[in-house]
């Protein structure tokens, strides 16, 4: 009877997600909703980006790239912190699923980081004249990108898993203890990027309808993070839980539907 | 207590300087390189005088920090591959300790060289000899930096495949800051700004990373040994 309801007990917590067993279907069940609202909130915050919002007086239409850009560079500093709180999560609580996540995140950071710099060069070429320059933000983008990399090709060059997530977690946490030096110490050396036009303490420098594509557009992005990272967390559960009996009969249903 | 650490650290300290003092060949090479980088630069960019004299600074910097990432991977090699390394695991000093005398051994034999070596390799970029002091100074306190932060990279690479260009990817952006303040010292001296707050912020980030990157290392060598 104590064993029952210690079991209920344990049923009713969250982390019992914390088990790749539990979280398996969990994320199947997610993912595609978020991937729904990622669609809907992209096509909401594109036209309003491109249809509602004004034309800016100095820039003209090309400033429209921003509700990409912004949304991209934003999402590409957000899902590193992220990397690194549960890679600290994983070293702390000595949690596998932890890993797992910080390894899901880390391709999905990446690509964005690359947006960021693209449609930056596209943005940079009509407005400054220039694709590149070795501005402080530009630099220290560029540099983020570098950190995504190293993480994705040490973890990805370590074949026991064990291995691969801890020395992962811990280049992400160093990584993240030097962002923000690297990003001072690039600002300090050199900058020309046009000052954030989005503050949390400031009113924002922009027209409302602006501010709500870009935000419309960052939500879009946070959904879309959470379901391709659900779905690369998924594939990697079954990776390395492949000799386990669930997975067995997972893939046997799956395989039968 | 302080005594029985104190001896452990310079146990280690002295056995490194001797395995490095047996292998000097080794040991040079790093210098060569240091030399040959450094010279190969004029035949990029051109003979001009005033151009040597402006990019002098930076390029001593950036040799610098290639020929350290260049010699991270004796760092722990040798000792990783004859076992030395999880015996050093198993003492009951902490780990922080005896992985800070290896970086400090390390860096005595492959960085203290290219700190003295520098000023003298300025003379080839005619880099004004006012400036040679804090062209010194920044190397002494930056390549400490460097080798602490590479250790990290080093531990962590430990034994793999392909070891040397991914501690590259690993490390090289991480060395940003240091190459900025490090490099930047000079050039806000010869402008005449002064480069007492570069080499503070070096000092700081020296400390710093004495502070922080031994128990990452200690941390990185724990998983590549288990």
């Amino acid at each position: 009877m104590r064993d029952l309801d210690n079991k209920d007990l344990r049923g009713r917590s969250l982390l019992r997600f914390a088990a790749p067993q539990v979280f398996y279907p969990l994320a199947g069940t997610l993912a595609p909703w978020f991937a729904a609202i990622a669609v809907v909130l992209t096509v909401i915050g594109l036209y309003i980006g491109f249809f509602v919002a004004p034309t800016d007086f100095q820039q003209g239409e090309v400033y429209r790239v921003i509700f990409i850009h912004v949304p991209a560079a934003w999402m590409s500093m957000f899902v590193y912190l992220l990397m690194a709180f549960w890679s600290a999560v994983g070293l702390v609580m000595n949690t596998r699923l932890s890993f797992m996540m910080a390894r899901a995140l880390a391709p999905t950071g990446a690509i964005f980081c690359f947006i960021a710099l693209w449609t930056g060069a596209l943005w940079g070429k009509p407005t400054w004249g220039t694709y590149w320059v070795w501005d402080a933000r530009l630099t220290s983008q560029l540099l983020l990108l570098f950190l995504y990399l190293g993480y994705m090709a040490l973890t990805e060059a370590i074949e026991d898993s064990r291995r691969a997530d801890r020395a992962g977690a811990i280049i992400a946490l160093v990584g993240a203890v030097n962002v923000p030096i690297i990003y001072f110490s690039v600002q300090w050396w050199n900058t020309l990027h046009q000052g954030a036009s989005v503050s949390l303490t400031k009113a924002p420098s922009m027209a409302t309808t602006m501010l709500l594509g870009m935000l419309v557009m960052a939500l879009a992005a946070w959904a879309y993070t959470i379901a391709v990272a659900f779905w690369r967390v998924r594939s990697i559960i079954l990776e390395r839980e492949r000799h386990t009996d669930w997975v067995g009969a997972e893939l046997e249903r799956q395989g039968s539907k | 207590m302080l005594s029985g650490a104190g001896s452990a650290f310079a146990a280690v300290l002295r056995r490194d300087l001797m395995l490095a003092w047996r292998g000097r060949a080794d040991v040079l090479v790093t210098l060569a390189f240091f030399v040959v980088v450094i010279c190969l630069f004029p035949f990029g960019v051109g003979a001009e005088t005033n151009q040597l004299r402006a990019i002098g600074p930076g390029v001593l910097w950036v040799a610098a920090l290639l020929s350290t990432l260049l010699s991270l991977h004796r760092l722990f090699a040798q000792d990783h591959a004859d076992g030395t390394l999880e015996q050093l695991l198993l003492t009951p000093e902490p780990a922080a300790l005896w992985v800070t005398a290896k970086i400090a051994a390390h860096w005595i034999v492959t960085g203290l060289p290219l700190v003295v070596a520098a000023p003298l390799l300025a003379l080839l970029f005619d880099v004004e000899q006012d400036a040679l002091g804090v062209l010194t100074l920044s190397l002494a306190l930056g390549t400490p930096i460097l080798a602490l932060i590479g250790a990290i990279g080093a531990a962590l690479t430990l034994g793999l495949r392909g070891g040397g260009v991914l501690l590259a990817l690993l490390v090289l952006p991480l060395y940003v800051p240091v190459l900025i303040f490090g490099a930047g010292a000079v050039d806000a001296y010869l402008g005449g700004v002064g480069a007492t707050a570069h080499l503070l912020l070096l000092g700081g980030g020296l400390l710093g990373a004495l502070a922080l990157a031994p128990f990452a290392c200690a941390a990185a060598l724990r998983i590549a040994v288990e």
